[in-house]
């Protein structure tokens, strides 16, 4: 479903993506992990067409983006900060929101999980961190589009709403979607991902899932696993 | 009007000796077909009524008291020849005739109704259409032209003659006309003791009046709108120029009003509207400015220098773009208790007058004499900023030039 | 698009400082009105002010509002939506909204003094005219700022710097360069000079109105033909159509290419 072949992305002198292949055929989740500055959120970013790749080619349904943006229908994006218009209420933003992707949305159902009723006719200025993220996490998740991306999707949430989230990811999950998670809750990857895409500088440095990662780093524990993986480069 | 009644008197007076007056009647058909005619069977004081018809004369000449009307604007069609009428006598009257098509002439200033060294005459309710020159009054006195119409077709300087022409000539009342499309409307040349009232002078090529070397003369009540340079007053002394209305003389070289070499004027009661120069004054001294209105236009005042103990007093200054515009730093003129519509001071003691002087020339109004093209910058937020720093601190403009009584709210 | 627009509009007409925007010329309209007691010399002052004001206002709440909204403008990006279509959108509804306060903000004092019984109405409706074209120039002008920068204080210092630079130092330069090649024909210099600035060009627009009879004092030729017929009206608009257009083009190109 997401091809990526000798993706090329520079930010001034910087040459963030250097060469990345990937290429997500099956259903499952995906976690995306790497040290600070490695290029997640660029690629997350390159995929979503909010960033232009110097090189390369990027498929979603082996039609290239390049140029297009229909594609993105396609997709469910949770972006990392949740900052909305202030002077619109959380009923007014799902309105709009449906409004501009032109499709219905199970927001109710979303709504009433994350137990946002008593926010829906405040102002979104008004809301904390933790209610922003929730709404943010119901925009994005209202959907059903095959592909879902997730930036840093625990961010600020209380543990009822952690667990209702994890729930939601694995019901998303069993319809059989793509999902592609970076998070830095080691726990929370481990526990929801079903293969791993650690990159390092700009490339692909391990694919496979954890039991693989595990195996190539002789490691018993994921978190050691990942440590390892860095530190192995270090060395 | 005294004048008026004093002609009329002196002229009943005069033919009412005559006891053998009478009328003859002019027509196509009748005995007497032709003006000319008439004039030489009449006698002295007689009347001649010129029925309803075209007549074709020019070189007419009137030499004897006669009192000439038209019944319903006859036509004394010129046919281009030349001079129409010419009055060499005293005591003659025309009267409510039409007259056209005067003849062009580079060499002689052909009218159409001259007057030659002759006193007491009355030219009124005439229309001249089609002309050189107008009504032309040389070395003459004690008249009267009233209710005239002159129109013109003048297209360019050269070849076109004035609607009402004065030389040389001596109490003379001009009233009640209407002159357009001339080259002067009205001229005055080595002309004293003149009034001219109530008359409508517009679309003229050059000046809707025009004074040379005239003195003691009062115009008042007239219009002068859209003529091409205005109203011009040169080189006389004592004129008074009251209650006239002086409109959208707009152009390079235009002016509502134009005083070159003016003594001891009064100009009083005016109204100078959307003109690009509303007065502009040269050499001029002893001149009293007051109860004008000055609206609109692009200056209301410029001074090009040589002006001296003039006052302006008690105007209105309404919305001009330049209040007042000096070519030098030397002022020796007098503002006080005008109005000025871009004083932006307070009144703190409420007595009608404000408490900060106001300055009515710009630094940007020296600039533009400096460099015409920067009129371009007017109203920029950069010329208010150093119009502003000047009259804080006066350096290229008079810093005597201050309007010490401004006044809060302006006259009606 | 006109989603975006709908809803970036409905955002803005409920901000504090679109209220604040609305009551600082209501407040302007109404006091200069009492003050003069005078439609026309109001109507004056006003005109004097909208050119300077309206482009401050239009640049600094451009770039304040690109800024502030850059995280939704993320979340729209990741949203089925043509990119242009979100920029031009917002930029549309702060113009628009701008617009909006300006309009109704100077109008009601005016209507409300009788301005339909009056002959000041087309002045009126040209200084509204003016101030809308200079709104939509200097938003567009910032929201090409904000594009070209990710900080946020150089993206504002940049938005005054301009505004300066075209409300005031232009104009400097402008009068210096006048006198200083003043032996030279430069109606058409200045002229072009002037199109080249929309708070000129604004300006000018105001001056055909108000001044036209001190322009016409002016010999050259160029200026006649300019000042003394409906050309320089025409010329003026069509030069501040452009200024609305080429700063707008290049929003479109630049989303397209940005990265974020």
């Amino acid at each position: 479903m997401i091809q990526i072949e000798q993706l090329h992305k520079r930010f001034g002198k910087n040459q963030v993506l250097k060469g990345i292949d990937l290429n997500i055929t099956q259903k499952g989740i995906f976690a995306i992990l790497g040290p600070n500055g490695s290029g997640k959120t660029t690629l997350i970013k390159a995929i979503l067409g909010m960033v232009v790749p110097n090189k390369g080619k990027l498929l979603v349904d082996s039609i290239s983006i390049k140029k297009n943006w229909k594609y993105r229908d396609q997709i469910d994006y949770l972006p990392q900060i949740a900052n909305f218009p202030p002077n619109l209420t959380v009923k007014e933003l799902i309105v709009m929101i449906k409004d501009l992707r032109n499709r219905p949305g199970e927001d109710k159902k979303l709504i009433e999980l994350f137990m946002l009723e008593p926010f829906l006719t405040k102002k979104l200025s008004n809301l904390s961190g933790g209610t922003k993220q929730k709404v943010n996490i119901v925009l994005s998740l209202m959907f059903d589009s095959p592909i879902i991306i997730l930036d840093e999707p625990t961010t600020g949430l209380d543990p009822i709403a952690l667990i209702r989230l994890k729930e939601l990811i694995k019901e998303e999950k069993a319809k059989g979607k793509i999902i592609l998670i970076t998070s830095h809750i080691m726990s929370f990857v481990e526990e929801m991902a079903d293969e791993i895409v650690f990159l390092l500088e700009g490339k692909v440095y391990f694919k496979g899932n954890i039991d693989a990662l595990k195996t190539q780093t002789k490691e018993a524990n994921f978190e050691r696993a990942i440590a390892n993986l860095l530190t192995y480069d270090n060395a | 009007m005294d004048l008026l009644k004093k002609l009329l008197f002196t002229l009943v007076l005069f033919c009412s000796f005559s006891i053998t007056a009478q009328t003859i009647e002019v027509c196509n058909d009748c005995d007497v077909s032709s003006l000319k005619e008439a004039i030489k069977v009449s006698t002295m004081c007689d009347t001649i009524l010129v029925k309803k018809g075209t007549y074709k004369e020019y070189n007419i000449v009137v030499d004897k008291p006669l009192t000439i009307i038209g019944e319903n604007f006859p036509v004394i069609d010129g046919e281009d020849k030349g001079e129409i009428i010419r009055i060499v006598s005293d005591y003659v009257t025309i009267d409510g005739l039409f007259i056209i098509n005067v003849g062009t002439s580079y060499t002689s200033d052909h009218a159409a109704i001259r007057v030659v060294r002759s006193k007491h005459f009355v030219i009124q309710n005439v229309v001249l259409e089609n002309l050189f020159f107008g009504i032309y009054i040389e070395k003459s006195s004690h008249g009267k032209i009233y209710h005239n119409k002159v129109i013109g077709d003048a297209q360019d300087e050269y070849n076109s003659g004035n609607g009402i022409q004065l030389w040389h000539s001596k109490h003379i009342l001009v009233e009640r006309n209407i002159v357009q499309k001339v080259r002067d409307g009205i001229y005055l040349e080595f002309s004293d003791d003149i009034t001219i009232n109530e008359n409508t002078s517009t679309n003229n090529l050059r000046y809707g009046l025009h004074f040379m070397f005239s003195n003691d003369d009062l115009y008042t009540n007239n219009v002068f709108e859209n003529n091409g340079a205005g109203v011009a007053v040169m080189f006389s002394k004592r004129i008074k120029m009251l209650h006239n209305t002086f409109k959208k003389n707009w152009g390079t070289a235009a002016f509502g009003l134009l005083l070159k070499e003016i003594n001891d004027a009064e100009i009083k009661h005016n109204v100078f509207e959307e003109n690009t120069v509303a007065i502009n004054i040269e050499g001029s001294n002893r001149v009293v400015y007051s109860d004008n209105d000055f609206i609109s236009n692009g200056y209301a005042i410029k001074v090009l220098g040589a002006c001296y103990a003039n006052t302006f007093e008690k105007n209105n200054f309404l919305y001009n773009s330049f209040d007042v515009s000096y070519y030098n730093k030397i002022n020796d003129n007098v503002f006080q208790h005008n109005y000025w519509s871009g004083y932006t001071g307070y009144d703190l003691d409420e007595d009608g007058v404000g408490d900060v002087p106001y300055r009515p020339v710009k630094l940007f109004s020296y600039i533009v004499n400096k460099t015409p093209e920067t009129i371009i910058l007017m109203r920029s937020l950069f010329i208010d900023i150093i119009d502003f720093s000047e009259k804080v601190s006066p350096v290229f403009t008079p810093d005597n030039l201050l309007d010490m009584t401004p006044q809060i709210k302006r006259y009606q | 698009m006109l989603k975006i627009l709908k809803y970036s509009f409905y955002d803005l007409i409920r901000s504090r400082w679109s209220y604040v925007y609305l009551l600082f010329y209501l407040l302007l309209g109404s006091v200069l009105l009492f003050l003069n007691n005078d439609l026309s010399k109001a109507v004056i002052t006003l005109m004097n002010v909208i050119i300077i004001l309206v482009p401050l206002i239009g640049t600094i709440f451009g770039v304040m509002y690109y800024y502030n909204s850059k995280e939704f403008t993320e979340l729209l990006l990741a949203q089925p939506i043509k990119r242009s279509s979100i920029f031009i959108g917002q930029y549309l509804g702060v113009a628009l909204s701008l617009t909006m306060s300006l309009i109704l903000g100077l109008g009601i004092p005016f209507v409300l003094y009788g301005l339909f019984q009056s002959n000041e109405i087309w002045d009126f409706i040209l200084l509204l005219v003016t101030g809308t074209f200079l709104t939509l120039i200097f938003t567009a002008l910032a929201f090409n700022i904000a594009l070209y920068n990710e900080n946020k204080i150089k993206g504002f210092s940049y938005a005054i710097l301009v505004w300066l630079f075209m409300a005031v130092i232009y104009d400097g330069l402008f009068l210096m360069s006048l006198i200083a090649f003043q032996s030279y024909p430069l109606d058409a210099f200045s002229i072009g000079a002037t199109l080249v600035n929309p708070i000129d060009l604004s300006r000018i627009l105001i001056l055909l109105k108000l001044d036209i009879s001190a322009l016409l004092g002016y010999t050259g030729a160029v200026f006649q033909k300019f000042f003394g017929t409906n050309f320089g009206l025409f010329i003026s608009i069509g030069t501040l159509s452009l200024w609305v257009l080429l700063p707008v083009l290049n929003i479109y190109r630049k989303c397209r290419k940005k990265d974020f």
